[in-house]
């Protein structure tokens, strides 16, 4: 059996295919509940009861939302480019889920356990762009248009200044690998050292993943509903999808380089009964309940002062950033922990 | 003569051609290119539709497109005795049902010169103060959800629904009340009412204190609404605003303290008055208004007496049930105005009531029979729109939203 799977060319790739399910599944269920508990969350906010028919606790609400959207006739615009259209969805749905590929759920368990895996979230991430701009330009509607334009403009933007932040980190840990990221953080996790980058790198996170107050590519009382306005059914439910997709991802991201990964807070006993994986879960969903929170507790930002924090503000701070913790590393001479810490 | 008209016709004609082809010509180049918003927009507030030229995000020009909703209302009135004209009036302005009854049973009572007994007053100003925070809860965490903040206006639903439970123990319907009539109002308020009222008043402070924690001191609310939709008090005085919009502008001008109807001139209340004119002041207006209009209602309450609920002149309103099985008079009476209606003498009248908007007035014409000759509405949100394309005038698609909202339009009443 251990011949087959790790000396054989078919069993390799059986057993990447075993990894990936491994762990796509648990995310896609992730995404499907996420909706329920955003839900719930703002319900509870919002002094309402939020789903509670479907099944009990309305937990069964995820698969009604599904079954009706897949049942939705899908409406293509006349003047759309029918190709683009329907690549667009497909396109952002992929990237929101292959990004997971370098994701540590626990010491060496990635489905990828790259060098560069960093760099590989920033590419993906990069890439996600595309997908959106695809859908505003392909629909040929204004509004689309707008809400892409925005969109394109607001992730460029908010790329950069999570880049430096993540060069800040790379300096503090010396590897672009993310399980030697998390390894690093043993003794202290990097929230605390690096507070302030903490707090802009959530923020940074609530703009690239279009959540609020940051959703005005979304803008639904502006544009009604951005960028994919013109989609129906299952394509607006792929759009619907990848955008739960990134708030995990983008949740796992933070966890992993400021709160420590699958590493308990204590290394004493209690902590350690509960498997490595389970505290990753509980720290990913505590930013996710934060992703929510905001949403709830605060107006959405105009997209020029959006604009003006991420260039004005985040990028000349983080850039700062860089260079203190540069210069604390040469001086001091600590902190180099040589890759795996 | 008629040549000097005729080339005054034709340079004008000549200037809008030019002005037409550069626009076109700009159109074409892509500078500006033309939206349409609404009327199926979820910040259009019902059925507004402008249409608006965009410089990339920058608004060059909106044309607000009215009318969607109009159904006729002056011209229906025309036909209906007057108190079954009453019931036109809930449906003006959707969000301020009660406000709207008052200016009409107001009117008419004026022509028809009878006095309303103290305690139908005192039930008046309390609804139509109840209407008034009816009417701000909405609209405030309205222009939030407009803004993008979700959560006060689910707490104010909250709220309004337990205004709307008062509604329904007075007259039966929750919204379109029909509660008001010429010479009182319909019943009297059902016992243990006061004590239910008197005890929501006490805790609503609470809810606009939460709602003003979510926004006032809210940064991104500040830079939303501050420096946004500037209206200047000039501006406000020569588009006509009224109400927390002209108040907001710097005006104190309060048809409740200039010229009191019912019993208002024996009720004491602030007047808040901003002086930006900016959407953050026009909000700022409302919230101070419902604290206010909260004390107005706690002083209805101590103020009010038992006593008689509408006038016992036997030709405007009904008779008591009782009487009809034993006195032929009121027999007589209750088949007259059940199928004629009371005649109001010949006469016209303008009156208005600072409704939760701003001046809201009719102009009614009665040629002595039943049914009013004319019937004017004045409405308060039309001079709020008109006004919109200066408010917005080189501002965002984004702040277009926030200024709808701050001017509170409702297209029951713009529309009529």
């Amino acid at each position: 059996m251990e011949h087959f799977f790790f000396h054989t060319l078919a069993g390799s790739i059986v057993l990447i295919v075993l990894k990936t399910l491994a762990l796509l599944v648990p995310v896609l269920v992730g995404i499907a509940y996420l909706t329920w508990l955003e839900r719930k969350v703002l319900a509870a906010i919002m002094l309402r009861k939020g789903p509670n028919v479907v099944g009990p606790f309305g937990l069964m609400q995820p698969f009604a939302d599904a079954v009706k959207m897949i049942f939705k006739e899908t409406v293509i615009p006349a003047k759309a480019n029918r190709v683009l259209f329907f690549i667009a969805p497909i396109l952002v749905f992929t990237l929101s889920l292959i990004a997971w590929a370098v994701i540590p759920v626990n010491n060496g368990w990635a489905v990828a356990n790259l060098n560069i895996g960093i760099l590989y979230l920033l590419a993906i991430s990069s890439l996600g762009v595309y997908g959106t701009l695809l859908a505003g330009w392909a629909s040929n509607s204004k509004y689309s248009l707008l809400g892409a334009m925005r969109a394109t403009a607001q992730m460029i933007s908010y790329e950069v200044s999570i880049g430096l932040i993540i060069v800040s980190i790379l300096l503090l840990v010396g590897s672009a690998n993310l399980n030697d990221i998390v390894l690093a953080q043993r003794r202290i996790w990097f929230f605390l050292p690096m507070f302030p980058m903490f707090i802009i790198f959530f923020i940074s996170c609530l703009a690239e993943t279009n959540r609020p107050p940051f959703d005005f590519a979304v803008g639904e009382s502006e544009l009604v509903a951005g960028f994919f306005v013109e989609y129906s059914s299952m394509a607006f439910g792929l759009f619907f999808l990848a955008e739960y997709g990134n708030m995990i991802l983008m949740s796992a991201i933070i966890s992993i380089l400021f709160l420590g990964g699958w590493l308990p807070p204590l290394d004493y006993v209690p902590f350690t009964w509960i498997p490595a994986p389970f505290w990753l879960i509980i720290k990913i969903l505590f930013c996710l309940f934060c992703f929510i929170w905001v949403r709830s507790a605060f107006p959405r930002y105009r997209y020029d002062q959006l604009m003006r924090l991420g260039w004005k503000i985040f990028l000349p701070f983080s850039l700062i950033w860089v260079v203190l913790t540069a210069g604390f590393l040469m001086s001091t001479g600590i902190g180099i922990y040589g890759g795996a810490g | 003569m008629s040549e000097k008209l005729n080339n005054q016709v034709t340079n004008k004609a000549e200037e809008i051609k030019s002005e037409i082809s550069k626009n076109m010509s700009r159109a074409l180049s892509g500078d500006i290119h033309t939206i349409n918003f609404g009327p199926q927009h979820p910040s259009a507030h019902g059925v507004l539709r402008v249409v608006m030229e965009l410089e990339g995000e920058v608004v060059k020009r909106a044309t607000p497109h009215i009318g969607l909703l109009h159904r006729g209302t002056e011209k229906l009135l025309e036909h209906k005795a007057y108190h079954k004209g009453l019931p036109y009036f809930d449906r003006l302005d959707y969000a301020s049902p009660m406000s709207e009854e008052h200016v009409y049973v107001l009117a008419t009572e004026k022509l028809l010169g009878v006095e309303v007994p103290d305690r139908a007053k005192w039930i008046r100003v309390l609804f139509a103060e109840i209407t008034r925070i009816l009417n701000h809860l909405l609209n405030v965490t309205a222009m939030g959800l407009d803004c993008g903040a979700m959560t006060p206006a689910l707490w104010a639903y909250e709220e309004r629904e337990k205004l709307m439970e008062f509604y329904e123990g007075v007259s039966g319907a929750r919204f379109h009340a029909n509660y008001f009539r010429h010479g009182g109002v319909a019943k009297d308020l059902p016992s243990g009412m006061e004590d239910k009222i008197g005890k929501w008043v006490k805790d609503f402070p609470k809810l606009v204190d939460d709602i003003e924690g979510l926004l006032t001191e809210n940064r991104i609310w500040k830079q939303r609404t501050v420096g946004i939709g500037i209206c200047t008090t000039e501006d406000a005085l020569s588009w006509g605003f009224s109400g927390p919009c002209l108040r907001a502008s710097g005006v104190a001008w309060d048809l409740r303290r200039s010229q009191p109807y019912d019993n208002y001139d024996k009720v004491d209340f602030k007047i808040p008055v901003a002086r930006q004119g900016d959407c953050y002041d026009r909000y700022l207006i409302r919230v101070v208004e419902m604290r206010e209009s909260a004390k107005i209602i706690e002083q209805c309450l101590n103020k009010m007496k038992p006593g008689s609920i509408k006038t016992e002149d036997g030709k405007i309103s009904p008779p008591r049930r009782k009487d009809m099985k034993h006195s032929m008079e009121a027999l007589i009476h209750h088949f007259k105005l059940y199928s004629e209606g009371f005649h109001v003498p010949a006469g016209t009248t303008y009156t208005a009531v600072e409704s939760p908007k701003g001046e809201f007035g009719v102009y009614l014409v009665a040629d002595g029979g039943s049914k009013p000759y004319r019937c004017k509405i004045r409405p308060t949100g039309f001079s709020h729109l008109q006004a919109l394309d200066e408010l917005s005038h080189r501002y965002m698609l984004a702040d277009m939203v926030a200024i709808i909202g701050s001017l509170d339009l409702v297209f029951g009443e713009v529309d009529r």
